[in-house]
C-alpha cells in the first residue's frame, strides 16, 4: 500500500474519526470550564463586587482565596489535561498508527 | 514609620557584581549554544532537542516579564486586591494555548505559527498577512519592554537611561545573534529559576515576620490601611471593559509569537502538552508569590516610601528585599530584574526574526526555494536590524507612557493571530482570503481602535472625550476577525485548501509527518 492511500484509508477509519472528536469533546470541555471561571470571577468584580468582600476571618476576605483559587484551577485543568492525553489519546494514536502502519 | 533610608536608584556594588556573574554565565552559553548552531532547525528551534520540563521553565522565562514581576508586586502594595485581579488575568490563557493550540502547532508547523496558517493556504498572501500580525505584536509588546527596561534601570542602579537601553539591547542582539534558539532557551531557563528562586526567597522572609502564616500578613495589612485592600477597588467597574481585557489577555497569550514559537522547540506534541502544564504551574506559583511580595511591601515597607520612590510602585518588591534581606538581598533581586528583561527581549528579537527570515525572505521573497545557511544568514541579519530598531525605538519613546502597549500587543495577538490560527487548524472551509482578510481585519482594527480609545485618545492625546469607549478594543476587533474570516471564507471556496483538510488531520491529531 502506498503512502498515500495508507493515509487516506487513517482518515477513514472510525477509530481515528472517535479519536478526533473525543479529542475536541476534552478541549472544548475544558476550554468552557476555564471561560466559565475566569469570566464568572470578572463579571462579579464587574456587577457585585461585594460578595468578593464578605469576610471569612477578622480581616481576610473571601475574595483572596477565590483570586488564588482561580490560578490553581487553571493549573488543574492543565493537568486533567495531561492526564487525559497520556492515559488516553496517546495509546489511541500508538494503535492506528501501528495498525497502518503509519 | 522612621525615615527609610534605601540603596535602590544607587549604583550597588553588589547587584552589579551579580549582574555581571550572569552575564558572563549567559555569554558563556552563548559560547557554547553558538558551535552548535549551524541548521535553521537548530539556530529557530534549538534542534528541537529541549525536553518539556526544560520548555516549561523556558516558556515561563519568555512570558514572565519585569512588568509583572514589579509591576504587580507595586500594584499590589498600593492598592492591595486588585493586583490580585491583574495577575490571575495575565495566566489564564495558558490553559487556552494548551487546549486549542500546543499540540496541532507542534505537529503542523516548523519554526513560526505561520506556517500552521499558510499549511495548506497559498503560501505569499497568507504569509505577508501572518507577518504583518507577528511583527506588529513583536514591535509593539518590544518597545514596551525596552523603554521599561531603560527606566527599571535607571531606578535600580541609578544608570542613565539611554545608557541602558543600549546596553540591553547589545547584550539581547548577542544571545540571539550567535546562539540562536539555544542560547535564548538557555538564557530564559536561568533566569526563570533566578526568578522563582529570588521570589520564594523573598516570601519565605517576608513570612518569617508573620509566623509563616499569610493571613497573619493580610491582616497586618487590613489593620495598616484599612479592610478596603483586601477587596475589589475599582480596576473593574465597566462590565464590558472588563470582558474586553479579558478576552485579549486570556486569547492574546495564545497568539504571541514569541511563546508560539517555543513549542517546536521540543521533540513531539507529548512535549509540547507537557511543557505547557510545567509552564502554567511555575507562572501560577510566581503571580501567587507576586501577590504574597506586593502585600509584604505595603506592610513592611509601606505606600508612602514605595510610592515616593516611584508613583507607579515599581520599586515595591526592591524595597522589601532591603528591608527583609538587607542590601545583598537587594543586589541580588535587582539583578534578577535585569535578567528577566534581557530574556523577554531576547525571546521576542528570535520571533521577530523568524518571522522576516522564514516568512518573509524565505517563502514569500525566495518562494520557498532557499538553503538552510542563506535562512540562518538572513535570519541573523534581521536579529541585528531589529536589536538596533528596538535600541532606538527604547530611545526615541523615552518618557512616554507606553504602558498601553503591552495591552495592544495583547490585542493584535487575540485579533491577529489567534483567530486565523485557530480557523486554519479546526475549520475545513477556511480559505486564503478568508485567513488574510482576518489576520488584517484583527490586526487594523486592533490598532485603530486603541488609538481612539480612553486609552490613548484620552490618557496621552488629552482629548477629552474618547470615539471608542472601550479601553481595551479586543471584544470588537477579535470578534470581526472571526466573522471576516468566516464570511470571506464562504464567499470565496478554495478546493485545494479543503481537499488537503483531510490529509491535514492524520498530521494534526496523529503526528504523522510533523517536523
Amino acid at each position: 500500500m502506498t503512502t498515500k492511500s495508507k493515509l487516506q484509508s487513517v482518515r477513514e477509519l472510525p477509530e481515528f474519526r472517535a479519536l478526533v472528536r473525543q479529542r475536541w469533546a476534552v478541549s472544548l470541555g475544558l476550554t468552557v470550564a476555564m471561560l466559565c471561571g475566569y469570566f464568572g470571577f470578572i463579571l462579579v468584580l464587574a456587577f457585585d463586587k461585594s460578595l468578593l468582600a464578605a469576610k471569612i476571618g477578622e480581616h481576610l476576605t473571601i475574595g483572596i482565596p477565590v483570586g488564588v483559587g482561580i490560578i490553581t484551577f487553571a493549573w488543574v485543568l492543565t493537568g486533567i489535561y495531561v492526564w487525559w492525553a497520556n492515559r488516553y489519546y496517546d495509546k489511541t494514536v500508538k494503535q492506528i498508527r501501528d495498525r497502518m502502519g503509519v | 514609620m522612621d525615615q527609610f533610608k534605601t540603596t535602590v536608584g544607587q549604583t550597588d556594588p553588589v547587584s552589579i557584581g551579580f549582574f555581571l556573574v550572569f552575564i558572563s554565565i549567559t555569554l558563556g552559553i552563548t559560547y557554547w549554544a553558538a558551535k552548535r548552531t549551524r541548521t535553521t532547525a537548530q539556530y529557530y528551534a534549538a534542534g528541537r532537542g529541549i525536553t518539556g520540563f526544560q520548555n516549561g521553565l523556558a516558556l515561563a522565562g519568555d512570558y514572565m516579564s519585569a512588568a509583572s514581576f514589579l509591576g504587580i508586586a507595586g500594584l499590589v502594595s498600593l492598592k492591595g486586591y486588585d493586583g490580585l485581579i491583574y495577575s490571575v488575568g495575565w495566566l489564564v490563557g495558558w490553559p487556552i494555548i494548551m487546549f486549542l493550540i500546543a499540540e496541532p502547532l507542534r505537529n503542523l508547523g516548523k519554526y513560526t505559527f505561520a506556517d500552521v496558517v499558510a499549511y495548506r493556504l497559498k503560501q505569499k498572501p497568507v504569509r505577508i498577512s501572518a507577518s504583518i500580525g507577528a511583527l506588529t505584536t513583536v514591535a509593539f509588546y518590544l518597545i514596551a519592554q525596552m523603554v521599561g527596561a531603560g527606566n527599571l534601570i535607571k531606578l535600580m542602579f541609578g544608570l542613565p537611561y539611554e545608557l541602558a537601553v543600549v546596553i540591553v539591547g547589545t547584550i539581547m542582539v548577542a544571545y540571539v545573534l550567535f546562539g540562536g534558539m539555544l542560547a535564548t532557551t538557555w538564557v530564559q531557563i536561568i533566569k526563570a529559576g533566578l526568578l522563582l528562586a529570588g521570589a520564594t526567597l523573598l516570601v519565605i522572609l517576608v513570612l518569617a515576620n508573620f509566623n509563616f502564616s499569610p493571613t497573619a500578613l493580610f491582616d497586618a495589612a487590613a489593620v495598616k490601611y484599612g479592610d478596603a485592600v483586601l477587596s475589589p477597588g475599582g480596576l473593574i467597574s465597566n462590565p464590558w471593559d472588563a470582558l474586553s481585557l479579558g478576552l485579549a489577555l486570556m486569547f492574546g497569550t495564545a497568539g504571541l509569537p514569541h511563546i508560539l514559537m517555543r513549542f517546536y522547540t521540543v521533540p513531539d506534541d507529548k512535549q509540547a502538552r507537557k511543557s505547557v502544564f510545567y509552564a502554567t504551574g511555575f507562572i501560577g506559583y510566581f503571580y501567587i508569590l507576586t501577590t504574597i511580595i506586593g502585600f509584604g511591601a505595603m506592610v513592611m515597607v509601606g505606600q508612602d516610601v514605595i510610592s515616593k520612590i516611584d508613583k507607579g510602585g515599581n520599586m515595591a518588591a526592591l524595597l522589601l528585599a532591603e528591608v527583609a534581606g538587607g542590601t545583598v538581598f537587594l543586589g541580588f533581586i535587582a539583578a534578577v530584574a535585569f535578567a528577566t528583561i534581557l530574556a523577554v527581549v531576547s525571546g521576542l528579537t528570535l520571533a521577530g526574526a523568524s518571522t522576516l527570515s522564514h516568512d518573509l525572505y524565505v517563502n514569500v521573497v525566495r518562494s520557498g526555494r532557499s538553503s538552510e545557511a542563506e535562512e540562518v544568514k538572513v535570519a541573523r541579519i534581521a536579529v541585528l536590524f531589529l536589536g538596533l530598531l528596538a535600541i532606538v525605538l527604547g530611545i526615541v519613546f523615552k518618557g512616554q507612557n507606553v504602558a498601553f502597549m503591552v495591552g495592544l500587543a495583547f490585542a493584535v495577538a487575540a485579533s491577529g493571530n489567534f483567530p486565523a490560527l485557530l480557523m486554519s487548524m479546526v475549520w475545513k472551509g477556511f480559505t486564503t482570503a478568508g485567513a488574510v482578510a482576518s489576520i488584517i481585519t484583527g490586526t487594523v482594527l486592533a490598532v485603530v481602535l486603541i488609538v481612539v480609545s480612553p486609552t490613548v485618545w484620552v490618557d496621552i492625546f488629552k482629548y477629552p472625550q474618547a470615539i471608542f469607549p472601550l479601553k481595551n478594543p479586543a471584544l470588537i476587533s477579535m470578534t470581526a476577525a472571526f466573522v471576516i474570516g468566516i464570511v470571506v471564507s464562504w464567499m470565496t471556496p478554495e478546493q485545494a485548501a479543503s481537499e488537503k483538510f483531510e490529509e491535514e488531520k492524520v498530521r494534526t491529531y496523529l503526528g504523522v509527518g510533523a517536523e
